[in-house]
Order: C-alpha cells, then structure tokens, then sequence
C-alpha cells in the first residue's frame, strides 16, 4: 500500500490524461442555512502551485477545508457535488477518512507542532501509518533528516531533535508542520494562510520552501497576501462570494485579469 | 488659590476622590481581613493538635495494635485498613472517572444524553455521604452480597468520590490546546490515538492532581465506612477486599466518643496521624503539578 507517486503510477497518470490533483464538480457547501460555496467547478493541476485569493468570508479557506474533509467536524456542514482527488471521489461512501488526511496534508495559520521533540514530531505521523511494520532507529533517522531536508530545516536543527518543537522560532516550527506530513507522502499540501502568523523574514523563508516543493506535491494555498499570490504561486484563483471568478496562470491574473472583480480587488479596491 | 497668578492646577484630588479612596480602603482591608480569617482554623486545629497530640506519636504507636479496650497501644490497624481502603477505592474509581471524563471532553456531542451525565455528576458530588453510606449498605452490602467487607466499603467511597475525579480529568483535557488535536486529526489520526498519544499525556498532572485530592477527601470520610465495611475492633490485619478492616477516621471517632478511659493525647494523636496523612498527600500533589506543569510549553 504504497502511496507515493512512483515512476509507474506517474507514467499511468500521464497517459491517461490525468494530470489533475484536485478536481470539483457543482461543489456547494452550506454551513446550517447559510450557503458557502456556490457550484465551484475547479481544476487544480498536480505538481503546481496554486493560490486561493479573495476578500474574507469568499469561500477560500472553505474551499480547502472540504479537499480533507476537515470541515465535517463541525456537524452542521453539508455538501453536495463531488471532489475527486487523483480521480477519485472523496466524498464516496466507501471512502476511508484516515486516507484522505494522510494523502491530503494540511498546514494551518498557526503552526501547531506537538509538544514533543522535534523528532517525535516528524516520525507521529509516520508511526500511525506504518503500525504494521518495523523500522529500525536508523530507518527513522533518514525519515527524520530526509523530512527536513526537504523543507530546508535539516542544517539548523540537526544538532538538536531531540528538544521540544515548540522550543523553535514561529517559521522554524511552521517549517516542522510542512515537514511533518511529508513522511506519508501526502499529494496534496493544502495551506491556509501558512505565513500570516509569520514577520517578514519568515514568510520569505516559507515562500522559498513552497516554491521548492513545487513539482513534488500538488500545493494549495489560501493567502489574504496577494504578493504573496504572485510571488508563490504558479496559478491562482480568485473567489468571491462563494463563488469561483477566475482561475488563470498567476502571471496574467496580475496582469490582465480578465473580470472587472478580479481587477478591483487585485487593486485593492475591496477587500 | 494657593498661587494666584497661577492657574488652578486641575488634578488636585476633590472631595468626591477623597471618600471615594476612603471607602476603598475600608473594602480592601475588609477583604483581607476575611481571605485572612480562613487561615485561622488551619492554625488553631493544627497546634491544637501538635500540642496535644505530637507526644503519644512514636513508632510503637504507629506500627502496634490498640491494647488495653483501645486505651493504650497504637494504630496500626486502623492506619494500613486506610490504606487498604483508599487504594481499593482508587482502583474502581480512577479508571472509570478517567474514562467517562475522556468520554466527556473528547467524544461527546452535545445532546441530552451527555447533559444528562453531567447531570447525574453535579447531583453525585452534592449527595450527603452518609446517605452514600446507606446506598453502599443497600447496594454493595446487601443487593451485591459482599457483606461488610473493604470491597462494599472502598467501592461506596469510590462512588462518592468519582464526581471529583471526573472533573478534575475534563479539567486537565480540556486545558490541552485544540491546535494539538487538530495537528493529530489531519494527519489521519484517529480520536483515540490523539487521546493516547497527546491529549493524555499533555493532561496528566492535572489528572494526578485530581486523583490525589480525591486520595486525601476519601482518606478522612467517616460516615460512607461505618456501616459498609469499617470496625470499631478487629485484632487481625484484613487479609482480602473480603475482610473488614478497622480505618483511622472511625477509630478517631471511637476512641474520642465511644470508649472510657481513653487517656487525652490518644485521640489527639490519631487525629495528628490522619491530618497528616491528608496534608501531605496535598503537598504532594501541589509539588508534582508543579514539578509537571514546569516541564510544560505552550
């Protein structure tokens, strides 16, 4: 049961045409009465990196809530339309929960590391997923330093595993939350608003690693930031009102937008 | 008016600022005078009985049965029945305080059938415990056939003190930050392997905590043991959940009312020997939540 993307599935995918990570179809969400998300039909290619924008209260954060299935906690959410996900459909009954958020990550505005060590950290989502097999302490180790590799964290905190998470600067630990997902070898990354609890240097940093995930994992992100939307990201999508207005490569949504909302807000005339 | 030419200077105090500072004061010193009343019984009991009592205190006294229809000798008895007693009742009521607290915090919706249990644990902790006494007679005693016996004894205490159990444990749940659990569910973790892996572990001085204060409340209890499994005299030690067993709380209850002759330090000193007990099994806790909350960081 090996989920990440090998050479085998990925050339599959190709030939089959499907490149697309997430893809929604009539998607609309109603918290109790009130409707969030009106017939949202996107298509969200895998390996890129995508940006959610728009005035608050227009859906976004919805929107990527309902790609883990996360806002169901709250029981007075419903839902209709689909969301398939590498083709399958999330919210089919036969659909187990556990699988979704273990190929679906999701990294929130607050970094909320565990408070153990930082390795524990890496290796928790790892050791729930693997209780069927051993690994060896050094199996661990790569895990742990492959893990942090990836979300440039490796050199700082090499010397130091072993102290608590929360010891960590607010980007080191957002950092850690990123790399912690990445041992299950989730697809989708989804992100909402991943910078704003982080200063200026922290956000660079973060956006830096976004930028080297790309490719890798199929990323998501909300942002209120929209040079943060032009600078991270390879498409972006504009919402409003629960609904989608635009959805285009970053580069021409900044440029030329192509709806008189999209360019009022772009230009911050609202929101 | 003190400078002419001057102008008045505006933030001099008036009339209305000096009564008002008056009566303020007048409240503060009130209430310390009452925070401050609290400390008096805890003085006077504890010297009283240290004055009284510390003298009788001896190894022999500790570690001998009463000799003499209870007016001589020691406590011995009396003091591991507590024991036996408190440690019976904590194994029935922690793990079912645990977990209906863990029931509580981490599972249930907020619908009648959980409103009814918090209920049911407001009307627990407020039911007098000697008619906790006659509901272990009739239930533990009687209906379940375990006569007067530790077990009928340690298992009404334990129903009377699982109110505080179970608060104390949702307390210490509920102060772990939701960010943690929201960190477990999104990686796919299931509400039971949060619990395990970071709500109880995250929890556990409170919980501790909780489990020692209901340690040193059951310690004390008098009236819940009387009649379900607690002795004026017994010269054995009890052997199983099955004997009866004398307990330091009824032999002080004895000794000071119900037997002649009792020189004057006895009663004293077994009364210093059970506050003792009480206060130090406080202190502990005090100290190990402390100890536990230094090692935390959130």
């Amino acid at each position: 049961m090996d989920t990440g993307i090998d050479v085998n599935t990925l050339q599959s995918e190709i030939e089959s045409g499907a490149e697309l990570a997430i893809s929604t179809a009539a998607l609309n969400l109603w918290y109790g009465s009130f409707q969030a998300l009106f017939d949202v039909n996107l298509d969200i290619k895998k390996g890129r990196v995508t940006s959610l924008i728009g005035p608050s209260g227009c859906g976004k954060s919805t929107f990527l809530r309902s790609i883990n299935r996360i806002n169901e906690r709250l029981g007075y959410v419903r839902i209709n339309g689909s969301v398939d996900v590498f083709g399958n459909n999330i919210y089919a009954p036969e659909v187990e929960l556990v699988q979704v958020r273990k190929q679906v990550g999701m990294v929130f505005q607050r970094p909320n590391p565990l408070p153990t060590s930082i390795r524990e950290n890496i290796l928790f989502g790892h050791k729930l997923h693997n209780r069927d097999r051993k690994y060896s302490r050094d199996d661990e180790d790569e895990i742990v330093e492959s893990a942090l590799q990836q979300v440039l964290l490796w050199d700082k905190v090499k010397d130091r595993l072993k102290r608590k998470a929360t010891d960590l600067s607010l980007e080191e630990q957002q950092k850690l939350c990123i790399a912690r997902l990445l041992p299950v070898k989730p697809r989708v990354l989804l992100m909402d608003e991943p910078c704003s609890a982080l200063d200026p240097k922290g956000t660079a940093a973060v956006e830096e690693l976004i930028w080297e995930l790309r490719g890798k994992y199929s990323i998501l992100i909300v942002t209120h930031n929209m040079a943060q939307a032009r600078r991270a990201s390879e498409e972006c999508i504009f919402m409003l009102m629960g609904k989608v207005v635009e959805h285009t490569v970053t580069a021409d949504m900044f440029v030329t937008p192509a709806h008189q909302e999209t360019a009022d807000y772009i230009e911050g005339r609202y929101g | 008016m003190a400078n002419p030419g001057i102008a008045d200077n505006q933030f001099l105090e008036t009339e209305l600022n000096v009564s008002a500072k008056r009566t303020e004061t007048l409240f503060r010193i009130l209430f310390m005078v009452m925070a401050g009343l609290l400390i008096l019984p805890v003085l006077i009991i504890l010297t009283t009985l240290l004055v009284k009592g510390s003298s009788i205190i001896s190894f022999d006294f500790l570690f001998t049965s009463p000799t003499d229809g209870m007016t001589a000798g020691g406590i011995f008895p009396a003091l591991l029945g507590t024991v036996w007693l408190v440690g019976v009742a904590l194994i029935i009521s922690v793990p079912v305080g645990v977990a209906a607290a863990v029931y509580l915090s981490e599972y249930a919706p907020d619908n009648w059938f959980t409103r009814a249990i918090n209920l049911a644990i407001i009307n627990l902790a407020g039911v007098p415990s000697i008619v906790h006494a006659l509901f272990g007679v009739g239930a533990f005693v009687i209906f379940f056939g375990f006569g007067t016996s530790i077990l009928a004894a340690s298992m009404t205490l334990a129903v009377m003190t699982l109110p505080v159990v179970i608060v104390a444990t949702r307390e210490s749940l509920q102060a772990v930050p939701q960010a943690f659990r929201e960190a477990c569910w999104n990686m796919g973790a299931t509400r039971w392997q949060t619990i395990r892996r970071v709500v109880l572990p995250n929890s556990v001085s409170g919980i501790l905590t909780g489990v020692i204060l209901e340690v040193s409340r059951t310690t004390g209890e008098t009236a819940p043991i009387m009649f379900t499994g607690a002795a004026f005299f017994i010269p054995v030690l009890p052997e199983s959940v099955f004997d009866q067993t004398m307990a330091l709380s009824l032999h002080l209850f004895v000794v000071s009312t119900q037997v002649p002759n009792v020189p004057e330090a006895l009663p004293y000193g077994v009364a210093l020997v059970l506050i003792s007990m009480v206060l130090l099994m406080n202190s502990a806790s005090i100290a190990l939540r402390m100890h536990l909350r230094g090692k935390k960081k959130w």
